[in-house]
């Protein structure tokens, strides 16, 4: 069978389109729950080029660190939706123009 | 046959990810993200990576995107309304991306040589893994189930409700 392979930069151009994809969510989403997702998007682009580099260079070390990733999006998103939970349930909106202020 | 499948992977994952921008209502959004990442699980699958592309579909596609499903569902989330602020975040965020793509899209460009990523080519085994990940980094490891456990009781706290909080029970 011939090896095909696929250029790096594919790999590292698809992962910094993901991660662009997720700060425009950050800056243009008005809903808490959409801007809790544009993160985890960034954070799967930056996981890709993790893995596209770890393949590159021979170095399992990558896969290690993704999976460390992994772990604190996981914790993030745990606490995070809990936090919107409790902003949800003293301001009744999950508008981030309306949380405007500082005491919850 | 495997730049084929990367496209059609990495076509998914564009789209999804464009998807959940256009998306109004978050559980749409919510859906395409499961897309993506599912999409993704495919990418490192051809990168030999068979571990991360498991834990990938477990965690982040399934347990991940649950909690997000479950919140959306709990909050009983709408479509969010256009206000001044998302216009002006809009006006500068498309701009912002476009900016942030085209800048990336031009260095990744400009350093991009002839390397290419042999599929396969990485000893991607469990065994391998678990010996980096229990051996090389185990303090790191311990670290994680630390702030894991955290991170649970800082759920519990901040999701109950607050005279559970404060220890007033009736």
């Amino acid at each position: 069978m011939v090896p095909s392979y696929v250029p790096l930069w594919y790999y590292l151009l698809l992962s910094g389109f993901l991660f662009a994809c997720g700060v425009a969510g950050f800056l243009i989403k008005r809903n808490i729950i959409t801007i809790f997702m544009s993160i985890e998007l960034m954070l799967n682009g930056v996981n890709l080029s993790f893995v596209a580099f770890a393949a590159h260079w021979h170095a399992l070390s990558g896969q290690v660190f993704v999976f460390f990733v992994m772990v604190v999006a996981a914790a993030e998103a745990t606490v995070g939706l809990a936090i919107i939970i409790a902003v949800y349930r003293t301001r009744e909106t999950l508008n981030v123009d309306q949380v405007n202020l500082l005491k919850l | 046959m495997h730049l084929i499948l990367f496209l059609a992977f990495g076509a998914v994952c564009v789209g999804g990810a464009v998807n959940l921008l256009a998306q109004r209502h978050p559980i749409n959004s919510a859906l395409s993200l499961i897309a993506v990442m599912a999409a993704l699980a495919g990418e490192y699958l051809l990168l030999g990576a068979e571990f991360v592309a498991a834990v990938q579909v477990i965690v982040y596609a399934g347990a991940v995107m649950v909690l997000f499903v479950f919140v959306i569902m709990l909050l009983n989330a709408g479509e969010e309304e256009h206000t001044n602020g998302s216009r002006v975040a809009v006006l500068l965020g498309v701009p912002g991306m476009l900016t942030g793509s085209v800048l990336v899209a031009w260095v990744v460009l400009r350093n991009s040589g002839t390397e290419s990523v042999a599929i396969g080519a990485l000893p991607g085994h469990p065994t391998e893994i678990a010996q980096l990940l229990f051996h090389d980094f185990l303090l790191p490891f311990e670290v994680t189930s630390v702030l894991i456990l955290i991170a649970i009781m800082g759920a519990v706290v901040l999701a109950s409700k607050p005279e559970a909080a404060t220890g007033k029970v009736e």
